[in-house]
């Protein structure tokens, strides 16, 4: 699903060549493309609705739909949308501050960048509580005005956005650098004002990239775990994110429980992944 | 010349037989997996190296033990999975039974296998607070108070945690005669006092040290005794409450996998060893309760006396409390359902 669409965000613009490929070994490695993808992605998959099929379905039902379920689906799904929609709009700024702009120590801001990606999320995860903590360095600039950080669905936000910016960073940057200054400038002497040229010029031409690395960032927020569990403070109902449900039903050895919930979780990301696709489609055709 | 092609040739036979003579003495070699939960990792490094020369002297064999860690219901789980462990040493006896039930490494009655429960060494739950005591937390009726904070981790993530919970839970049933109503009430009280579930009993002792959160930290005595000797003992005190759950973790053979590796007789002299005195003492000083009444006597010195009870009296075991309690809509669950309405 995501690599779908970062393929068509990297050729989004161009028409896709439907030449005959030159290079020969087609069945060689469609062979081995559906192998791969059949022991890494399908037969696992797979299992978790075979796993999931031994409850029945009213165990499934229980298990899918009770309270502490729901809020968690509604506290993970919140969380990730809120953080990928946040990397779209500053993602998207840190993009362009990094392709149009020359400056001291660009390249060190450019591999920042990568760094959410390297770092292992429990690191992540420490660090971020320490700062956002009541105690924290960034936290006690808020506590004042009694805004809570840390073990709160926004401290969770925070995490999942931290994760989640090298995504929507690395979609788009490569189409804003292919994309030529020249157009501004024609833009601009059409009359064109600046927020226009914006709007109808550069825009259209990077959403497909934007949705790709939302969708990125989203997919990413939806299952992260190692991050989350140290700033989200785990209160049952309030800051328990699905992958947590997840754990504690795995905890009591309530595998079957544990599936229906990710299948929910599985479903829910995939209608949201899909709609995300039909959109870039969209914008793409629009855009060419 | 001659000389300089017979010791090629020498050369060469020596480097064809080296394998061979390399591969006898592999067979003399054996190798126990101990699957174990976090915080013995240490405790079982120096175990493991004074087994290591016991066997050898017994019976000239080489002996290397391989530890793995981690939490102790993840552990469980990998065993139950195919993880090819000869020992299982974790933190609560449900996991080795679900081991039992699921894997079926092991027989239902495996805790019958070794004194004490199979528990060469136990613990119990006390609290740390900070330096002197600011809150004046005396006992467990303390935590309830409206003013005080405390920091336990999720029991239904973490196993050690449960042990807290349990801990609360039976001194309230002993100080109400036993009622359930007042036990869940007392309980209730309890968790509402707490502003964060980490996930694991290490993510609750950071929250309470780094990120100064809470007046108390509801832990096993061996953690709460090395977290104050590594991170300050002039920043924590630790208090022990008037009575407190008797915290047993226990040890098995996975038997099915030890024979399939040959291994079953030195496994199980491997958990005698841990009744040993030799042992017990290795334990003592990583803050462990020795069972043994002889290393009792002489290592019992070191730990305050606290009465206490068992999950057994007081919970008719494991299997019992896991469903009361921490299953999904158990009592830990309604406690939370009530306090959100």
């Amino acid at each position: 699903m995501t690599p779908a669409l970062l393929r068509r965000a990297a050729t989004s613009g161009q028409t896709a060549p439907t030449v005959r490929s030159v290079l020969p070994g087609v069945r060689l490695t469609l062979g081995f493309t559906i192998a791969y993808l059949l022991f890494l992605v399908i037969v696992p998959l797979s299992t978790l609705f075979v796993r999931t099929a031994r409850l029945g379905w009213n165990g499934f039902f229980d298990a899918a739909t009770s309270s502490r379920a729901l809020a968690a689906y509604k506290l993970s799904i919140g969380t990730s949308v809120t953080a990928a929609v946040v990397n779209g709009v500053f993602g998207l700024l840190v993009a362009w501050v990094l392709t149009r702009y020359r400056f001291t120590g660009r390249s060190i801001a450019d591999a920042l960048v990568d760094l959410p990606f390297a770092l292992p999320t429990a690191v992540a995860g420490v660090a971020l509580t320490t700062l956002y903590a009541q105690n924290g360095l960034i936290g006690a600039l808020f506590a004042p005005h009694g805004i809570k950080i840390a073990f709160t669905p926004l401290g969770i936000t925070v995490a999942l956005t931290f994760i989640g910016l090298p995504f929507v960073v690395r979609s788009v940057q490569p189409v804003l650098e292919t994309l030529p200054k020249e157009i501004e400038e024609v833009a601009a002497t059409l009359g064109a004002d600046r927020w226009q040229t914006f709007r109808r010029v550069i825009l259209p031409a990077l959403t497909p990239a934007l949705v790709a690395g939302v969708s990125l960032s989203f997919a990413r927020a939806i299952g992260e775990y190692g991050s989350v569990v140290f700033i989200s403070g785990n209160m049952p109902g309030r800051t328990e994110i699905a992958p947590l449900l997840i754990m504690s039903k795995l905890e009591q050895y309530d595998y079957s429980g544990a599936t229906a919930i990710a299948v929910v979780m599985l479903l829910l990301s995939a209608v949201i992944l899909i709609s995300a696709g039909l959109l870039q489609r969209r914008a793409t055709r629009r855009a060419a | 010349m001659t000389t300089f092609k017979t010791l090629a040739r020498l050369t060469l036979a020596l480097a064809l037989v080296a394998p061979i003579g390399s591969t006898a003495a592999a067979q003399e070699k054996v190798t126990l997996l101990n699957v174990s939960y976090d915080p013995t990792r240490e405790l079982y490094k120096e175990i493991n190296a004074r087994f290591a020369q016991v066997w050898k002297q017994r019976t000239g064999q080489d002996l290397e033990i391989k530890q793995s860690h981690a939490g102790s219901g993840a552990q469980a789980r990998a065993v139950i999975d195919g993880l090819e462990a000869d020992v299982v040493t974790l933190a609560l006896a449900y996991d080795i039974d679900e081991i039992a039930a699921r894997g079926k490494t092991l027989p239902a009655d495996w805790q019958k296998k070794l004194p004490h429960n199979s528990t060469p060494f136990a613990s119990t739950i006390v609290f740390v607070v900070r330096k002197s005591n600011p809150k004046g937390v005396k006992d467990w009726n303390d935590l309830i108070r409206p003013d005080v904070q405390v920091i336990t981790a999720n029991p239904k993530t973490s196993g050690g945690a449960r042990w807290n919970y349990l801990g609360a839970w039976g001194y309230a049933l002993q100080k109400n005669k036993g009622s359930d109503a007042a036990a869940r009430d007392f309980v209730g009280r309890l968790y509402k006092n707490v502003p964060v579930l980490d996930a694991g009993a290490r993510g609750s002792t950071t929250t309470f040290v780094e990120r100064g959160i809470g007046d108390v930290l509801i832990a096993w005595e061996n953690e709460a005794l090395l977290a104050v000797k590594q991170l300050g003992p002039d920043r924590f005190d630790i208090v022990i409450p008037s009575v407190s759950i008797r915290a047993e973790p226990p040890v098995a053979v996975n038997e099915a996998v030890a024979a399939k590796h040959g291994t079953s007789k030195v496994a199980r002299a491997y958990l005698e060893f841990l009744y040993t005195e030799r042992a017990q003492a290795i334990a003592a000083k990583h803050y462990f309760r020795p069972t043994g009444p002889r290393s009792l006597a002489k290592y019992g010195a070191a730990f305050p006396q606290v009465p206490q009870f068992t999950i057994d009296e007081l919970f008719g075991g494991w299997s019992k409390a896991q469903k009361t309690h921490f299953a999904d809509g158990g009592v830990f669950d309604q406690i939370y359902s009530t306090a959100a309405r």
